[in-house]
């Protein structure tokens, strides 16, 4: 029984909690599926996370997310052109799969609805800890995506595209995969939509077989208008590799959860990140890495330019797990701050059980070096194109380090693309 | 080309007076030295030709072909006509040299309403520039100065120059931090560029340079001013002498 007094609904929850009357009837999935739903319903009317929770200190999402839209999309979607060419696409639009999925070699494509319906997603659905509101709203409301399982040993010629985009309303999806012991793969998760008011949560849950090596790619570019709450679930195998890089070029309100687990020895993780940041817009990535074992090594650079009245926040925390002893990790995150009226929000934190580790982190915040202004005006470089520069440099520092031509090219595309429109 | 009358220059920061009343003329084809002992205020002379904002002009002008420089911007300094080869050039990570290189040339070239280089053209001029001074043109695949030894990168920066081709080039201890070989590269690399339409002012401490870079005149500075002028003996003088009997004969 819970004692406390229950603050008054906010018209977000309130619209929450009616829209899950109406569309239950319509969600896939019963049984084991309902139970968790309810479950996370349930999370859900005990209202969402202020400032006061521990993990949603910097984005109190009771308070900042103010506008629920109606469920239905406000125009039709058509799949966008992949970020690297060549990809096998996956297209989600407006919240629904496609029906026919494309064949790829290696590959098992199976829609998630079809999922849902036999019930066999349904240990996946729950929640991770008691904060996890986006986990709650996704499992409570979740209708589609994709599960895509990568065969024993299968090195990919392609690339995946998993494109999840919506022309405002509301869409809950989840992308699964499990990419099978010494695979190859390179996976985008492109998140986008058209210019309307939508809230979006979706969830990616992946496991990394034992030798796998996968490059995990998530290109966000909401608009302004659209509210995008995103969880990435990974479980990294023995010997098995991860590259995680994350680009939030987008949206009015973002919460990208990143949630690592080292299952095995030798297995290996690094998070990228770049943040840029415009507008009147609240961006938050936080990340939760378990070493769960002996042995395991990660790294995390996040590098975010804020702009405009932008508000960005950074929290990463590495848990240590007792006997994971050996483990080596070390986590930056800087940040260029351009204007006076933006800010960023940096919190690391290590919590380390074992007693023979290597852990590290550090955080800066700066301007743009007047000395490496100069230099390049001496040159004859107008101020203007010296600045970007310099900001473009600041982020694709992280971007080259990606060591893949194609990839390198495909983001720094994404980069002139954002700065031609916000620089 | 060059003429400097009555300067006084602060460093913006904390007001100290560093240039106090300096004259210099340096007419096209001339190279002249500008010599003087430690924090004497040549490298600040550098950068204020260069327009750098930590230091203000509070009497006297600079002239660039009869015309006040001091309301110029660094960059429209540079697509005028001026270049400074930095003494410790800034290493700038995520900036490819190569892209550096092009939008400075392009800068420049619209600057003068020229049309942009070519892909081809472009590639063809750093080519032969990097050759020229004996640079491996794999070195340019890095970002900019970023891991480049102290010489690697004075030899950056005279090709910046060759591929500029200003009209007023300051040299600010070029050959700091270089061996004899890559003294000898870089000498000719700046002796290839005199010509009667262009000016070179080489700041040095040491006369060592002045043997590869023979100047037409010499110019003691001390305490910010111009103490001594005359031909290339005085370098001489001053490698055999030091500095205490210009300054004695000044005070």
């Amino acid at each position: 029984m819970n004692m406390h007094a229950q603050p008054q609904r906010t018209l977000a929850e309130t619209a929450l909690i009616d829209a899950f009357g109406e569309r239950l009837s319509l969600l896939p999935g019963d049984g084991a599926v309902m139970v968790k739903r309810d479950d996370a319903i349930e999370a859900i009317k005990h209202g969402l996370p202020t400032r006061r929770i521990e993990s949603w200190h910097y984005t109190d999402l009771r308070r900042l997310l103010t506008k629920v839209p109606a469920f239905e999309a406000g125009a039709v979607v058509k799949a966008l052109a992949p970020v690297l060419e060549g990809s096998a696409v996956l297209p989600v639009l407006n919240g629904v799969s496609n029906a026919k999925v494309p064949e790829i070699e290696g590959v098992t494509v199976q829609r998630l609805s079809e999922k849902l319906i036999d019930g066999s997603v349904a240990p996946g659905l729950d929640p991770y800890g008691d904060d996890d509101a986006i986990g709650a709203l996704n499992t409570a409301f979740v209708a589609d995506g994709y599960f895509v399982d990568i065969a024993d040993g299968a090195e990919l010629e392609k690339p995946i595209e998993l494109q999840n985009l919506q022309a405002g309303g509301q869409s809950h999806v989840r992308l699964l995969t499990r990419v099978g012991a010494g695979a190859k793969a390179v996976i985008v998760e492109r998140q986008a939509g058209e210019n309307d008011e939508a809230l979006v949560s979706s969830v990616s849950q992946l496991v990394v077989g034992d030798g796998a090596e996968v490059t995990w790619l998530i290109v966000q570019e909401q608009p302004d208008t659209a509210t995008h709450l995103a969880q990435f679930k990974a479980h990294v195998g023995k010997d098995a590799k991860l590259t995680l890089f994350v680009m939030n070029a987008g949206g009015g309100l973002v919460r990208q959860e990143v949630v690592v687990r080292t299952t095995g020895q030798g297995a290996d993780f690094k998070l990228r990140g770049i943040n840029l940041l415009a507008g009147d817009t609240h961006t938050d990535t936080t990340m939760v890495l378990d070493h769960a074992v002996p042995h395991t090594t990660s790294t995390e650079v996040m590098r975010n330019v804020v702009t405009g009245k932008a508000r960005g926040v950074f929290q990463g925390r590495i848990n240590v797990h007792q006997y994971a002893q050996k483990t080596n990790a070390k986590m930056a995150c800087n940040t260029l701050l351009l204007s006076d009226d933006g800010e960023f929000s940096t919190k690391p934190e290590l919590e380390i059980f074992a007693d023979d580790v290597v852990c590290g982190h550090g955080a800066t915040v700066t301007e743009i070096d007047h000395n490496h202004l100069f230099y390049l005006m001496a040159r004859g470089i107008d101020e203007k194109t010296a600045r970007g520069l310099l900001v473009k440099a600041f982020v694709a520092e992280v971007i080259e380090e990606l060591d893949d031509e194609a990839l390198v090219e495909a983001l720094e595309a994404r980069l002139d693309e954002w700065f031609l429109t916000h620089g | 080309m060059l003429e400097i009358k009555n300067l006084h220059a602060r460093i913006v920061d904390d007001g100290t007076e560093i240039i106090r009343g300096l004259d210099l003329t340096v007419k096209a084809g001339e190279v002249a030295a500008i010599m003087g002992p430690n924090g004497s205020g040549k490298s600040t002379l550098s950068y204020i030709l260069a327009g750098r904002e930590d230091y203000e002009v509070t009497e006297g002008d600079i002239l660039y072909n009869g015309q006040s420089i001091l309301e110029m911007d660094p960059a429209e300094r540079a697509t005028a006509g001026i270049f400074l080869a930095f003494q410790y050039p800034m290493e700038i990570p995520g900036v490819a040299t190569m892209e550096f290189l092009k939008v400075a040339m392009n800068e420049q070239r619209k600057a003068r309403g020229e049309e942009p280089l070519k892909v081809p053209e472009f590639l063809k001029r750093v080519k032969e520039a990097a050759a020229s001074l004996s640079m491996d043109i794999n070195m340019l695949k890095r970002p900019l100065n970023v891991g480049f030894s102290g010489g690697e990168k004075k030899r950056a920066e005279i090709l910046q120059m060759k591929l500029l081709e200003p009209k007023l080039c300051v040299l600010d201890e070029t050959d700091s931090g270089l061996d004899i070989d890559a003294l000898k590269i870089v000498s000719e690399g700046v002796n290839a560029l005199r010509s009667p339409d262009r000016a070179i002012v080489v700041i040095t401490h040491y006369q060592r340079l002045l043997e590869h870079i023979v100047p037409d005149s010499v110019h003691v500075l001390y305490k910010g001013q111009v103490i001594k002028s005359g031909d290339k003996s005085l370098a001489f003088d001053l490698e055999a002498n030091g500095y205490a009997g210009v300054i004695g004969e000044a005070a």
